[in-house]
């Protein structure tokens, strides 16, 4: 098992050397008090999330933990070459699912998987998006088993969320730990805002004039991530708009001010392709705005992140990642995926289910960590019920060996001890550069054992070091 | 700015003012109902209580009787009237969730604290002593609240959209008071009164936190004409109707000049504050208070609509 502080044999790693003395020195009960500030902190500003069927709790906290999770500069050197190299596939991937379909043609990627995925959008299929860029925010989901190597575990290239807890969580950080920082050189992640406004703001399109007018579209106070909605529109300085404060007419989206109508020009939508636009998707949505896509296709708003991203970041796209990554840039991959079994294919799912004790078996379209099966921690009941999911709809799910994720101390009832943690780094795609912040979101698996990070499922956070090189 | 963000900084300011208003309705019926029965008449108070609040149509469907406990339950705790305390507080929370970024942080944490706390009180206060708490609770939580906004929100349209529902809500409060308690003030009453409607009087006051004003301004007993004048036509009582439309024809004229247009709601405020600058008490006793009542109530509700239509959607 690694460990991100003590790594293999328990000699603690060059980077937390100064953490782990730090740990030695301060009181516990010192520590107890902070952790109890930051929740205080936390609970007062608001900063909450909903979970999904749950009324008791509809405003829960995410819980944050004060030990941070530290990168050495050479570590996130390999991981931001990595994550540049994937964003730039993905982004040639969509363009030309949409497009030429070489890749369809070359047979590297089966056709089906982009023509029956329902989330492929055939209004997008010739429809030219500005500087050819589909996927402006990523969230790359990465894990390690050891100190070498980098796996992505998933692709977040729709809406992803969790930019405003690697903020908040660093801004918290700074606040309690003062002491910490001036032991370490921490690569500041505040600019991010700046970057991604940036970002926005280089995908207007030509119409625009030099300040175009970008905002960010919201579901609405419902929904489970609201909070980084309002919290980024804020830092940005843009607007926060819902589909009920958006009009279009003659194919140009305007904004309903106290002044009037105003002209939009970029929307950072964080609500999905199905509840964009009532008259081409769902007609039964009332989050998003009547004749929106007209508008897009005409070429008039840009969307970031473009409609139809999803056909690039399912769990079944995700197997072909390596082959599109060759196709489309003629590079080996930097960041390894995790060997996965896709159920559509006979062989692949005489395997899986032979071996479902032993495997992770995740739903095609499914995320936060809803509707997956971990063999190793389930009963002989659950796995049964999910052999028979398998068989009626092999198509919809892959599989995968259950990793050893890393661990990383964590504050828990009986002390310090380590827990298992994932990393979300944010990449963003704009038309002079991708970008990339130094840092991400590190959730952490709370429970003892436990492999599932997930907020929704009782995960927390961590804020997440880059050391200056 | 969103014409969205308008309407709930509107209705955020508005709800603040009505739960403040709300916990001194309450207050001030605790006060009375206290007292001997031959010093109040056989009046039922809860009843008026429910009437003052503007919500006798909803409380009568819900429940047969005014007392202590249904207007208590009702105007302070019910999630079922939308317009308790308590749904105040929720929905002044949920538009400045919408909102969060049109506010300072000083605000955010007002209405967040108060929510927070306003979930330990449960379904109620287990005793009188602390529902007195409560409803001080409940004041200090929308003074906090007005004193944030003063003091840390910059000087734009966000400001005085949040200023226009604090005004609009006071006057409608208090020419509801006159609406409803507007009998006690009416001459004929003034000799057959006696202790009887000096606490009625001192009632009318406190509601709108104006008893010890009045004593300054007019340095004598209470008389019922003179709490009329005070509560209708007085610049320097902050709840008079006259103070409530000098801020907001104040307020939407800021508003007119930055955005550099007039519209129908500027109009519709000067009319009525002019109306209140030239009219004198005894003009309006003479030509009937409750029809000035009466008339006040529609220009009232003809100015919101006007600022619904031109700003808020």
């Amino acid at each position: 098992m690694f460990d991100e502080m003590g790594g293999n044999e328990g000699s603690v790693r060059p980077a937390y050397v100064e953490l782990s003395r730090w740990l030695k020195e301060v009181p516990p009960d010192v520590l107890d008090f902070r952790r109890r500030e930051a929740e205080l902190f936390f609970r007062r500003l608001g900063i909450t999330f909903a979970v999904y069927g749950d009324p008791e709790a509809q405003e829960r906290l995410i819980p944050f933990d004060i030990i941070p999770r530290i990168l050495a500069q050479s570590e996130w050197q390999l991981l931001q070459r990595g994550l540049e190299q994937r964003v730039k596939a993905i982004n040639a991937y969509v363009k030309d699912a949409y497009g030429r379909r070489e890749i369809l043609r070359a047979g590297v990627v089966p056709e089906d998987l982009v023509f029956q995925n329902p989330v492929f959008r055939p209004e997008m299929s010739g429809q030219k998006v500005p500087h050819d860029i589909y996927v402006h925010v990523a969230g790359i989901d990465v894990v390690r088993v050891d100190p070498n190597d980098f796996y992505v575990l998933e692709d977040n290239a729709r809406t992803p969320s969790g930019v405003s807890y690697m903020l908040e969580n660093r801004e918290i950080m700074l606040r309690l730990f003062p002491e910490l920082f001036s032991r370490y050189r921490v690569a500041p992640v505040e600019n991010y805002p700046d970057e991604l406004l940036a970002t926005l703001k280089s995908i207007a399109p030509p119409t625009a004039s030099a300040e175009p007018n970008v905002v960010l579209l919201t579901p609405g106070i419902y929904n489970s991530a609201y909070y980084e909605h309002s919290f980024l529109a804020d830092k940005l300085g843009i607007e926060l708009v819902e589909g009920r404060d958006l009009a279009v007419k003659d194919d140009i989206v305007y904004m309903r001010t106290t002044e009037g109508l105003k002209r939009v020009d970029v929307i950072y939508r964080r609500i999905d392709d199905d509840f964009l636009d009532p008259l081409v998707f769902r007609p039964d949505s009332a989050l998003g705005v009547a004749g929106l896509m007209s508008a897009y296709q005409a070429g008039n708003v840009t969307l970031a992140n473009a409609v139809g991203t999803g056909i690039a970041d399912d769990k079944a796209v995700y197997s072909y990642m390596p082959e599109i990554i060759k196709f489309f840039l003629g590079e080996e991959p930097l960041l390894k995926n995790v060997p996965t079994w896709r159920c559509r294919e006979t062989d692949h799912l005489a395997y899986v289910l032979d071996n479902l004790e032993e495997l992770v078996v995740k739903e095609v379209h499914g995320s936060g960590g809803y509707g997956m099966l971990i063999g190793p921690k389930s009963d002989k009941a659950s796995i049964a019920a999910f052999r028979a999911k398998l068989k009626s709809e092999p198509k919809n799910f892959v599989a995968q060996p259950t990793l050893a994720l890393s661990t990383c101390p964590t504050c828990v009832e009986e002390g310090i001890a380590p827990r298992h943690v994932d990393l979300r780094p944010f990449v963003l795609a704009g038309r002079d550069r991708v970008r990339t912040i130094p840092g991400g979101l590190t959730r952490v698996a709370l429970k003892r054992g436990s492999l599932v990070v997930n907020s929704s499922q009782g995960g927390g956070t961590k804020d997440t070091w880059v050391l200056a090189g | 700015m969103l014409s969205r963000t308008a309407d709930n900084l509107y209705w955020l300011a508005r709800y603040v003012e009505r739960a403040e208003y709300l916990a001194r309705i309450l207050e001030t019926t605790y006060r009375l109902t206290a007292l001997p029965l031959n010093y109040i008449g056989a009046s039922n108070e809860w009843e008026s209580a429910v009437a003052t609040a503007g919500c006798a149509g909803a409380f009568f469907a819900t429940y047969e009787e005014a007392n202590e406990e249904t207007v208590t339950e009702f105007l302070a705790f019910s999630a079922a009237n939308p317009s308790s305390i308590r749904s105040c507080f929720e929905t002044a929370r949920i538009n400045a969730r919408a909102v969060r970024t049109a506010l300072t942080i000083e605000m955010w944490d007002t209405i967040n604290s108060a929510w927070l706390e306003l979930q330990k009180w449960g379904n109620g206060p287990r005793s009188r002593e602390e529902f007195a708490r409560f409803l001080r609770w409940v004041q200090e939580s929308s003074l906090r609240f007005d004193g944030s906004a003063y003091r840390t929100m910059l000087r734009n349209d966000a400001y005085w959209f949040s200023r226009l529902g604090v005004y609009m809500e006071r006057a409608d409060n208090t020419a509801r008071i006159l609406d409803v308690k507007y009998h006690l003030l009416l001459p004929a009453h003034e000799n057959v009164g006696g202790a009887l409607d000096y606490f009625q009087w001192s009632a009318i006051l406190r509601s709108v936190s104006a008893l010890t004003a009045y004593h300054w301004v007019y340095r004598e007993n209470l008389k019922p004409w003179r709490i009329a004048d005070l509560l209708i036509l007085r610049d320097e009582m902050p709840r008079s109707l006259a103070s409530c439309y000098e801020n907001l024809v104040q307020n939407l004229d800021r508003i007119a000049g930055a955005y550099g247009r007039q519209g129908n709601s500027q109009r519709q405020a000067r009319i009525v504050r002019t109306k209140l600058q030239n009219s004198r008490i005894e003009e309006i006793f003479q030509s009937g208070l409750h029809e000035f009542i009466d008339e006040f109530v529609e220009n009232n509700n003809q100015l919101g609509t006007a600022i619904a239509q031109q700003y808020l959607m």
